[in-house]
């Protein structure tokens, strides 16, 4: 390197995120406006799309906020409690299944049967995952893929639910617009709660669970406990996404326990910036269109994503997101060294 | 009788499977997750090379399994060197080239490619014919899946114990700084330890596949049951492998027996749990990884 004259970037925080750090960001306008935008670009800009949508893609627009979910359920899982789950589809499955068999046996309204749904469904996931919670890292990953397989196995070797072919006619949501802004307005929340929630005292000691155990362990705080807890919030939101994606078509099968509902958050999460839990839905909404862009090349979408994915994961692991963030609180440039 | 050699059979093709990934694992500490797809394409190649490129058998053998070898290196050079000591990302990113492998398998209609897809891809057997035992007929190819089980973890319980490489393997295995401090080259260890890996992957595939058909979905069900056999056993360790893999083998074909072929999987997670409940280590596991793992 001696002798050749290189170039570096220097990266200074602008003087308004400086000003804007802590309560001194209410001093003025401008300084509230800056710490706002981005926040308000994100709900106006979602709560607006589905005007600028024809039907067709309102449709892609409900399951991208299905995927956001389960990306952000993965980033939280992930980044904030240590546990790397690659079974988002047991979640949905779980959600999905209870909402449309009570709509299916007792024919009981979806809006009903989605809340129910969900509780149900995280309170399933959950138990089912209990013993896996003893496990670390990769022990958990490899069980967590296990279980929604399994699952599928089961449902099919018992032909239980409708076996193989599952039960359709489930009742719908009444029409396109409660379908589009029920699935956005929980993206939106859900985004915010979660954001919220790694901030207070319980994320505090989440973020223990995952960096050192012992420790917390040590202070007196059941890891367990607290590793149940961040998986049925984890469960809560992925059951959501099923309970409404069986009434979103009036159908249920065991594709609700397919890979598509594991893998693509992932990539979404990773694709957006792990740790940032905004950049896994940002991910989401802009990975599903290219997923049902692709839809008639078959398989090949599949391959497209893993191939994102890796791209991702290798070349640009902070993701979009923060990438964004930096572009909005620095300037750069280059400079000789 | 038929319990015993079925069990038998059924146990040695876990125990084949899982073998690869626990070396990889247990050596590199990096989870394979293209085992499966590596097991599937080895499967797809030889097919490919015997049906349409006419090659001996034998010759085909050799060939796909340095092309599995191959792979496993390219993916370990390409990708996962680049992300050692993270494991969320191995995993992701190693599922992810299974995923690209058994998807693009099944892909059709780009550039003219038919894509594997129908019921029709088996390989031939390696000696046909039945031959009784006790009063039960075997063909011959199980019972050279038995032997070469044998044969195989055999081979690699000696070549760990007893060969410069393998000693290097088992080094890395146990305290990489150490091993590193001493001389030896732990990225090239690990890659060594892919490529061997993926090569049994494939050795398991043109074994077993000759049983039945060859579809992209075995690739899924092969990686969950290495998966499986490894949390049972405990990762890392030949001994605890095969004892899984017999457990499983064994308790998938009586519950067959006696319940019915339905209730097969229903058995696998039913153990899978009650290991995780009792031992959370695995049955074989140690103290450290026990640490590693609760």
């Amino acid at each position: 390197m001696e002798g050749t004259k290189t170039r570096r970037k220097k990266r200074l925080d602008r003087s308004i995120k400086v000003r804007t750090e802590g309560i001194y960001a209410l001093s003025s306008w401008s300084e509230i406006g800056y710490l706002m935008f981005p926040r308000a670009l994100l709900i106006v800009g979602l709560l607006i799309l589905p005007f600028f949508l024809d039907l067709y893609w309102q449709r892609v627009i409900c399951q991208a906020g299905i995927y956001a979910l389960l990306a952000l359920a993965f980033d939280f899982l992930a980044e904030f409690v240590g546990l790397v789950c690659l079974g988002g589809a047991l979640f949905v499955g779980a959600g999905g299944y209870i909402s449309g068999l009570l709509n299916s046996t007792f024919g009981w309204h979806p809006l009903i049967c989605i809340p129910m749904g969900t509780i149900g469904g995280a309170v399933f996931s959950t138990v089912v995952l209990i013993p896996a919670l003893r496990l670390r890292g990769i022990y958990f990953a490899i069980v967590s893929f296990m279980l929604p397989l399994f699952a599928v196995y089961i449902i099919i070797a018992l032909s239980i639910f409708g076996g193989t072919e599952g039960i359709s006619a489930l009742d719908t949501l009444p029409n396109t617009w409660v379908e589009i802004y029920l699935i956005l307005s929980v993206v939106l929340i859900a985004l915010f709660l979660v954001r919220r929630l790694v901030n207070e005292d319980m994320g505090l000691i989440l973020r223990g669970v995952k960096e050192n155990d012992q420790a917390v362990k040590a202070s007196g705080i059941s890891i367990t406990n607290y590793r149940i807890r961040a998986v049925f919030i984890a469960a809560l939101l992925g059951s959501f996404g099923g309970a409404y994606l069986s009434h979103l078509y009036g159908w249920l099968g065991i594709s609700l326990f397919s890979m598509d509902f594991s893998i693509l958050p992932i990539a979404a999460a990773v694709m957006g910036g792990l740790g940032s839990l905004a950049g896994p839905v940002l991910g989401a909404l802009i990975l599903t269109p290219l997923s049902e862009a692709l839809r008639g090349f078959g398989q090949l979408r599949v391959v497209v994503y893993s191939v994102i994915l890796i791209a991702f994961i290798v070349y640009k692991p902070e993701g979009i997101m923060s990438w964004l963030q930096r572009k909005y609180q620095q300037f750069e440039h280059w400079e000789e060294v | 009788m038929e319990i015993l050699i079925y069990g038998t059979v059924n146990s040695v093709t876990f125990a084949l499977i899982a073998v690869g990934f626990t070396l990889v694992y247990g050596v590199a500490r990096v989870p394979n997750f293209a085992h499966g797809s590596i097991y599937v394409l080895s499967g797809f190649l030889t097919y490919t090379f015997i049906k349409d490129l006419s090659m001996p058998y034998p010759l085909a053998v050799i060939v796909t399994l340095l092309i599995a070898a191959a792979i496993g290196l390219v993916i370990y050079r390409l990708i996962l060197i680049r992300l050692r000591g993270l494991p969320t990302s191995e995993i992701i990113a190693s599922f992810a080239v299974s995923l690209i492998i058994l998807e693009g398998l099944r892909m059709q209609g780009i550039w003219g490619f038919k894509g594997f897809i129908g019921p029709f891809y088996m390989l031939p057997p390696f000696i046909e014919g039945k031959v009784s035992v006790f009063g039960v007929f075997v063909d011959y190819q199980r019972l050279l899946i038995i032997a070469a089980g044998f044969l195989v973890v055999g081979a690699l319980w000696f070549f760990t114990h007893y060969t410069k490489v393998g000693l290097k393997l088992r080094a890395i295995a146990q305290d990489e700084h150490a091993a590193m401090m001493l001389g030896i080259h732990s990225d090239r260890t690990a890659m060594i330890s892919m490529a061997i890996g993926s090569a049994l992957a494939g050795l398991a595939a043109l074994l077993i596949l000759p049983l039945g058909n060859i579809t992209a979905e075995a690739g899924y069900k092969v990686l969950i049951y290495a998966l499986a056999v490894c949390i049972i056993g405990g990762l890392g360790s030949w001994g605890g492998a095969v004892l899984a893999a017999f457990v499983i083998g064994f308790a998938m074909k009586i519950s067959t027996a006696l319940f019915g072929a339905m209730w097969e999987s229903v058995v696998l997670v039913g153990t899978i749990i009650a290991i995780l409940l009792f031992r959370p280590s695995g049955l074989m596991g140690r103290q450290k990884e026990l640490e590693e793992r609760v």
